[in-house]
């Protein structure tokens, strides 16, 4: 399975614009089980992913809870919650 | 039928509010109430340090643009709307600088006032971008509120998780 990742705004500034990953076995199915592989890749991931802080995530370029089935190709982007206005 | 204007800008450059609202006075002959809001950098607590204050803006190119469409569609449609006009700047901007502008046009002023209103509620929630403020002092990333959230669910949407959920009527 492939997934195009994204990070922004706080998330972008500790693990960079994103990343394509690729996971052959125990792939995860929902985008929730995909951020806690992404905590397991290093310690700054770790750090980054799981420290207590509120993240949301699109899909496809929209909002979307952590059950969101994963697809193979997805885009799937994870950030703070948004400040714009 | 006469098309509605239905615009969204996310860009750098600076905007004209006046040249705007005109635009959509002049739109429709329908047209008796425009409202415009604007959005403004001001002095904040933590950092202060004014001299050397700006906020830096940053977006998710594609979903915001696509997700601030479908918000003034909704508007359009929920308030009756003639006109609805967004631009958001994202990059550095220094205090006193307009961040953002919502301009909707209708035949009278409740549902411009409404319809208004609702665009900044879910554009403070759901449009994905994020501010920085960055100071002689240091930088840092603005939090999000909830009372924005409260704020959006008055109009009826769960924002629980930052989806949009119509609630069940």
């Amino acid at each position: 399975m492939k997934i195009s990742v994204r990070y922004f705004a706080s998330l972008r500034e500790a693990l960079g614009p994103g990343e394509d990953v690729h996971i052959e076995a125990a792939a995860p199915e929902t985008v929730g089980e995909l951020l806690a592989w992404l905590a397991t890749q290093s310690t700054l991931h770790d750090a980054t992913l799981k420290q207590g802080q509120a993240i949301r995530a699109a899909s496809g370029q929209v909002m979307c809870t952590f059950d969101e089935p994963l697809r193979d190709g997805d885009e799937i982007a994870f950030f703070p919650p948004v400040t714009g206005g | 039928m006469q098309t509605a204007i239905c615009h969204v800008l996310v860009q750098e450059a600076d905007f004209d509010l006046t040249a705007e609202v005109n635009a959509l006075r002049a739109a429709s002959p329908r047209t008796g109430a425009v409202v415009s809001f604007v959005g403004v950098v001001r002095e904040w607590r933590e950092l202060g340090g004014a001299d050397t204050a700006r906020l830096v803006l940053e977006h998710y190119p594609g979903m915001t643009e696509r997700c601030i469409r479908d918000m003034v569609a909704e508007a359009m449609y929920r308030f009756d709307l003639l006109g609805a006009k967004v631009i958001h700047r994202v990059g550095a901007l220094a205090l006193g600088e307009q961040i953002v502008m919502v301009a909707v046009s209708a035949a009278h002023r409740h549902s411009a006032f409404q319809g208004g209103e609702f665009l900044m509620d879910w554009l403070k929630t759901q449009a994905p971008f994020w501010k920085k403020e960055v100071s002689a002092q240091g930088a840092q990333w603005v939090e999000a509120s909830e009372h924005d959230d409260v704020a959006l669910a008055r109009w009826g949407f769960d924002v629980e998780h930052g989806v949009n959920r119509p609630l069940p009527t």
